[in-house]
């Protein structure tokens, strides 16, 4: 395993600059996950690293080694597609051995077969070595084009959306189970998504794109609780962040210049004394949570409670907010850090 | 529930009544197309005089002379000289002697045929060779000029081919290849590599690029990526798309009867024009030809289910 550091990589197709300037550090061993709209910049930069794509200006290191203009194979990475791209001609077997078949690998067919079956092992799809690719499940599937990752024990994994394809339920598990293999093995780890939830749960670091520019890259719970401006803010949490102008709630303490503020859902406070009236409109039970969709004044306004939730269409309540949990933004989207985790979590108490 | 209700009628199902009628429209059509072939297989194992009788003979007895005739050049003999030979060896003695004939040597049918062979499968090796390797360059690299490149390889087949033959007759005498097997591959590779390109393109754009992507990270080079990967999912494209080839070089006449006499001649010349005693010979013609169907028949049969797939590629998702 080895770690991954671009500097200043920039990449244009054509017109449109996919990336600008991108500085990111994957540390040996470290999970990160790239997190960003269709276009942000998110698979461009995981081809860059790959070799698939040459960058216009920057350099790439893996492992300490400058590898910017080297081809894909030199630079010993695997690469889980977010379509499965198993082999449809080749059994399972033969589509996890075919990385270790690659010239230059020199194997002998007892190493082969003796790494293959590790890795099905540690998947779990060891009964399904002998099966045609296209006869498997979609989980399956996706276990095996990782599995193809995994045998090459290579220096870094590129995942690109590799649950986007797989429903609700396997995606979970899949989840699970990737952030268990990565543990296991230790493995530095690139990763892509558009799921916000994925990104909370898998990565060590999260990295937010937007137009090719790395906005922002922390832990999970620092790009949410302290995000830079109100396009990270929105990236992260169901429901999203509520923006609201200054006027909507009456808020203390606001920091000067504060042209739009942000709360969370789960820090909207119902039936708050002296609050800001305002009206339900709809009630969504999620079981262990609600979600009250509420109007104040044309103003819509999420809130996240608990099952507790005896409301229903068309009640008046007032609104507060938790004390210190608010964030100001400034009129060009950038939050004013007068909110900090530190002050949240004295109102918070943890 | 009662029976009835549970026998719901499916908005895309056909009716029992449209099914009927659906199946006699395609079997009278199969009818039409059939019967010419028909007409052929049976005028094989004809004799002169049944060929030619009117009104027609439905029922006949069968005879080999036909076959016999495509193979063999006769010559008539006086009845005394037949006697002086004794009893004929072969049953082919035995057929021709009935009508006064001795057989004095094979045909050209054979070598005719040859050639067809040799042009035909050769021309369309090359064209799906050639094509599959430049439908994989349009499919996959940046091509300067792709699109005006691709179109005017496809406005080669914007005219019919014939209407360039004049210039293709100068052009082969002058270059010495004129009535050779090397020009006639050539000539037919040139005309189906425009199809075999536009083809093949449309079945290697179906194939995701991840597919390669995926062998190029894993420490293949393109090339080796190419013959592992895409051609083993290209197979139903190429099986398809060299019937068509085939079926083009194998059948093509008019270029065949310009270009070639005496060397190169192929079989769809050579064979309307086997002349028996006082005019055409119809049986041996339709036996040449009957015998000129099979090679293609075979390969469409072989390569059935591949054709299917081919013929109906990019209409269903996968």
């Amino acid at each position: 395993m080895a770690e991954v550091v671009l500097q200043g990589v920039g990449k244009s197709f054509g017109e449109t600059r996919a990336l600008k300037a991108l500085d990111l550090t994957v540390g040996d061993g470290e999970f990160v996950v790239l997190l960003g709209p269709t276009g942000a910049g998110k698979t461009t930069s995981l081809r860059l690293v790959a070799g698939l794509e040459r960058a216009d200006s920057g350099t790439i290191r893996i492992g300490g080694t400058e590898v910017t203009d080297w081809p894909p194979a030199p630079r010993n990475i695997a690469f889980v597609f977010q379509q499965y791209s198993l082999y449809p001609h080749y059994s399972v077997f033969d589509n996890m051995a075919f990385p270790l078949r690659a010239p230059g690998m020199d194997l002998s067919k007892d190493e082969i077969a003796g790494r293959v079956r590790e890795i099905a092992r540690l998947l779990r799809i060891e009964d399904k070595l002998k099966n045609r690719a296209t006869q498997l499940s979609g989980g399956e599937m996706q276990r095996v084009a990782i599995g193809r990752a995994l045998v090459r024990q290579p220096s870094i994994f590129l995942m690109d959306e590799p649950l986007s394809s797989l429903d609700a339920k396997l995606r979970e598990e899949m989840r699970v189970e990737l952030k268990r293999i990565q543990h296991d093995l230790g493995a530095t780890t690139l990763y892509v998504t558009h799921d916000q939830l994925e990104a909370m749960t898998l990565a060590d670091r999260i990295g937010v794109l937007r137009e090719g520019v790395l906005v922002q890259i922390d832990t999970p719970r620092a790009v949410y609780e302290t995000p830079r401006d109100i396009y990270v803010a929105r990236r992260l949490g169901s429901p999203q962040i509520n923006i609201l102008d200054p006027g909507v709630l009456t808020l203390d303490g606001l920091p000067p210049g504060a042209a739009q503020i942000g709360v969370r859902p789960e820090d909207v406070i119902l039936r708050h004394d002296g609050g800001t009236p305002a009206r339900v409109r709809a009630v969504e039970h999620l079981g262990v949570e609600t979600v009250i969709v509420l109007d104040s004044g044309g103003t819509k306004i999420h809130a996240l409670l608990g099952a507790a939730g005896a409301f229903a269409p068309g009640d008046t309540t007032t609104l507060g907010v938790h004390p210190g949990a608010a964030m100001a933004f400034d009129s060009q989207g950038a939050r004013i850090a007068a909110t900090s985790a530190p002050t949240r979590e004295a109102a918070y108490g943890t | 529930m009662s029976a009835r209700a549970t026998t719901a009628h499916s908005v895309v199902e056909i009716k029992a009544a449209g099914k009927w009628f659906a199946g006699i429209l395609v079997a009278a059509y199969a009818l039409v197309a059939v019967i010419p072939l028909a007409w052929i297989l049976m005028t094989g194992f004809k004799s002169p005089p049944d060929s030619i009788s009117y009104p027609p003979k439905v029922v006949f007895e069968p005879s080999l002379e036909g076959y016999v005739n495509v193979f063999t050049n006769r010559s008539r003999q006086t009845p005394e000289y037949l006697e002086s030979l004794g009893p004929p060896k072969a049953w082919y003695d035995k057929i021709s002697r009935k009508r006064n004939m001795v057989i004095t040597g094979p045909s050209r049918f054979a070598g005719r045929y040859m050639n067809s062979v040799v042009i035909g499968f050769g021309s369309t090796f090359l064209a799906v060779f050639l094509g599959t390797l430049a439908a994989y360059g349009f499919s996959r690299f940046k091509v300067p000029l792709k699109d005006d490149l691709l179109f005017f390889i496809l406005s080669t087949r914007m005219m019919p081919p014939i209407a360039v033959a004049i210039p293709i007759f100068l052009m082969y005498r002058t270059l010495g290849l004129s009535d050779t097997i090397l020009g006639m591959i050539l000539l037919y590779t040139a005309v189906n590599v425009s199809l075999a390109v536009w083809l093949l393109k449309g079945f290697i754009d179906e194939i995701p690029r991840e597919y390669e992507e995926a062998a190029v990270v894993d420490g293949y080079t393109r090339l080796q990526a190419f013959i592992k990967v895409i051609l083993p999912q290209m197979r139903a494209g190429i099986a398809a798309t060299a019937i068509f080839c085939l079926i083009f070089a194998w059948n093509e006449y008019a270029f065949a009867l310009l270009l070639t006499s005496g060397n190169a001649q192929t079989a769809p010349p050579f064979i309307p024009i086997i002349i028996g005693e006082g005019g055409l010979d119809w049986p041996a013609v339709a036996a040449g030809t009957t015998l000129f169907l099979v090679p293609i028949v075979f390969f469409t049969v072989l390569l059935r289910n591949q054709l299917l797939r081919g013929i109906t590629f990019g209409a269903v998702r996968k």
